[in-house]
């Protein structure tokens, strides 16, 4: 019992890693249809730039986290104008196999302009541990967990509450129609890469502060995971990509404490195989009939 | 109020416009009648920017349209109502009013208009806070209308209003429609329905393969022994 609620602990402070970085990925696809393999590599960006405003410009913690978000979310902003604007109209497996370019780009330039070595990321806040029924829960991982919720209720009140929330939403249920009431497509697509790129951003500090390393590779395994976890939650669903981030964040500190850490990133996939067998459509999903 | 001159459009590698002119004078109900394929939504849509003509001009208010996108036209006064509805599924009814009026920032102006298109569509009004994607085929007419209305439009294009629509519904959206046109809104009405809009419009103009056969005041075209053989079934 002592170790499944361990595990819970773990498992929900890496889970909410996951659930921000699959926010992006679902909120993208969601508006035009793309898989955004650069979005790893935006969480690796954010976590540089937080390593570097807290050791070069003596940020504290909150400014650090609040800077990357708007550093990423400009960046991906920047990503989308040049590396996916142009393709808008063309097959959607060109701005795939671009995307992937684009990842490339950012892993190798940043090892090209840093180095490829990890490097330890720098202590913003003294590490706390609280015992409870013995349960080690870090003030770390408080953070990350509260901070994620924060940041996932904030979204959720942008995509539900605001004018730009809801041109979001029409314009990824029907683009066509949503350029007919006035809405103009780049300025909301800008805004959805954002939105995802900021929460990424997030995601890279908070990882930082929670595993001491960064390297310019940090963003591939977790990029994937955190897509499948869109995927599971039903890609296109902001609901269903935090619940999909939580259950492999679960799944993945699961599987390392009866033994066989080797497997945590098999299990992760092997889950995505199941889940894309049984349900194709994901938890949140729906398979929407195609009209004629 | 709009000249549509010598107009050609591509769909794909179909020409599906083949040198159209018409005009639509203001405070007028204008319809284009003609057969499936005849080019009629493709006008429409080159019309509200989404398509891009190959030759010829329109012109709006003495304004040339073809180098506007489609929110810069919507924001020129013309609004359309799309075929089959395209309402917002997940956005509930006021919402899907709330996106027709994106470009309007004034709060006062916003409520009045909603006020204008609640007065024409009471059951929008009551099933307001209702996903639009639980509405019946009718009401999603109307809230496409009603969304249409919210950016204030001098000109409203209306693309197949009546398909699929039960009798009962067809008929009151052409009342609405004429009421929407005594109110001061310009219509130009596209409809397979020809003897429906024909009756209710001032003028009309036949299409056919891309091009415009016939044309002349809507009580004449009814009349027009061809126009009753190909399109109002004898």
């Amino acid at each position: 019992m002592q170790t499944f609620g361990q595990q819970l602990v773990n498992g929900l402070s890496l889970g909410s890693i996951y659930a921000l970085l699959a926010l992006g990925y679902t909120m993208v696809y969601g508006i035009i249809k793309l898989i955004n393999f650069a979005h790893g590599d935006i969480y690796m960006l954010g976590a540089f730039w937080g390593y570097y405003s807290l050791r070069a410009f003596h940020f504290n913690f909150l400014m650090a986290l609040c800077s990357a978000m708007v550093v990423c979310a400009v960046l991906g902003v920047v990503i989308e104008y040049f590396a996916y604007r142009p393709l808008r109209h063309s097959p959607r497996i060109t701005a795939l196999i671009t995307a992937i370019g684009v990842s490339f780009l950012l892993e190798n330039g940043m090892s090209a302009l840093v180095g490829a070595n990890a490097r330890s990321f720098p202590q913003a806040l003294p590490v706390v541990t609280y015992h409870w029924l013995g349960i080690r829960v870090s003030n770390i991982q408080l953070l990350i967990l509260i901070t994620a919720c924060l940041l996932m209720a904030l979204l959720e009140l942008i995509i539900k509450r605001t004018k730009m929330g809801k041109a979001m939403r029409a314009v990824s249920v029907d683009p066509e129609a949503a350029q007919l009431v006035g809405i103009n497509l780049n300025h909301t697509i800008s805004f959805t890469f954002a939105l995802g790129s900021a929460m990424a951003g997030a995601a890279g500090v908070l990882i930082g502060l929670y595993y001491n390393s960064i390297d310019p590779l940090m963003g591939m395994t977790p990029g994937i995971k955190a897509f499948v976890a869109a995927v599971i939650g039903g890609i296109g669903s902001v609901p269903g990509a935090s619940l999909g981030g939580f259950i492999i964040g679960i799944l993945e500190t699961g599987v390392q404490a009866v033994g066989l850490s080797a497997y945590k990133d098999a299990v992760v996939y092997f889950v995505l195989i199941v889940i894309l067998l049984v349900m194709p459509a994901g938890i949140f999903g729906h398979n929407r009939r195609e009209k004629v | 109020m709009l000249t549509v001159k010598d107009l050609a459009v591509n769909y794909g590698a179909i020409q599906a416009v083949k040198g159209v002119s018409f005009e639509v004078h203001r405070g007028e109900i204008v319809t284009l009648i003609g057969a499936n394929g005849a080019g009629k939504s493709t006008l429409l849509k080159t019309i509200s920017g989404l398509m891009r003509p190959k030759a010829g001009q329109i012109t709006y208010l003495e304004r040339p349209l073809d180098r506007l996108s489609a929110p810069q036209i919507v924001r020129a006064g013309i609004s359309q109502v799309p075929e089959g509805r395209h309402i917002f599924p997940g956005l509930s009814v006021q919402e899907n009013l709330q996106m027709g009026a994106f470009g309007q920032r004034d709060r006062a102006v916003f409520n009045e208009t909603l006020q204008t298109v609640y007065d024409y569509f009471p059951i929008l009004k009551k099933r307001r806070t209702q996903d639009a994607a639980t509405l019946s085929g009718g009401e999603q007419q109307m809230l496409a209308m009603g969304r249409a209305l919210m950016a204030h439009p001098q000109l409203m294009l209306l693309d197949e209003p009546s398909m699929g629509l039960a009798p009962i519904f067809i008929q009151e959206i052409f009342t609405i429609i004429q009421a929407i046109n005594q109110a001061g809104t310009t219509v130009l009405l596209i409809e397979q329905n020809a003897r429906q809009a024909l009756k209710i419009a001032d003028r009309g103009y036949v299409l056919a393969s891309g091009q415009v056969k016939l044309s002349g005041s809507g009580a004449a075209l009814l009349a027009n022994p061809d126009v009753q053989r190909a399109y109002l079934g004898g």
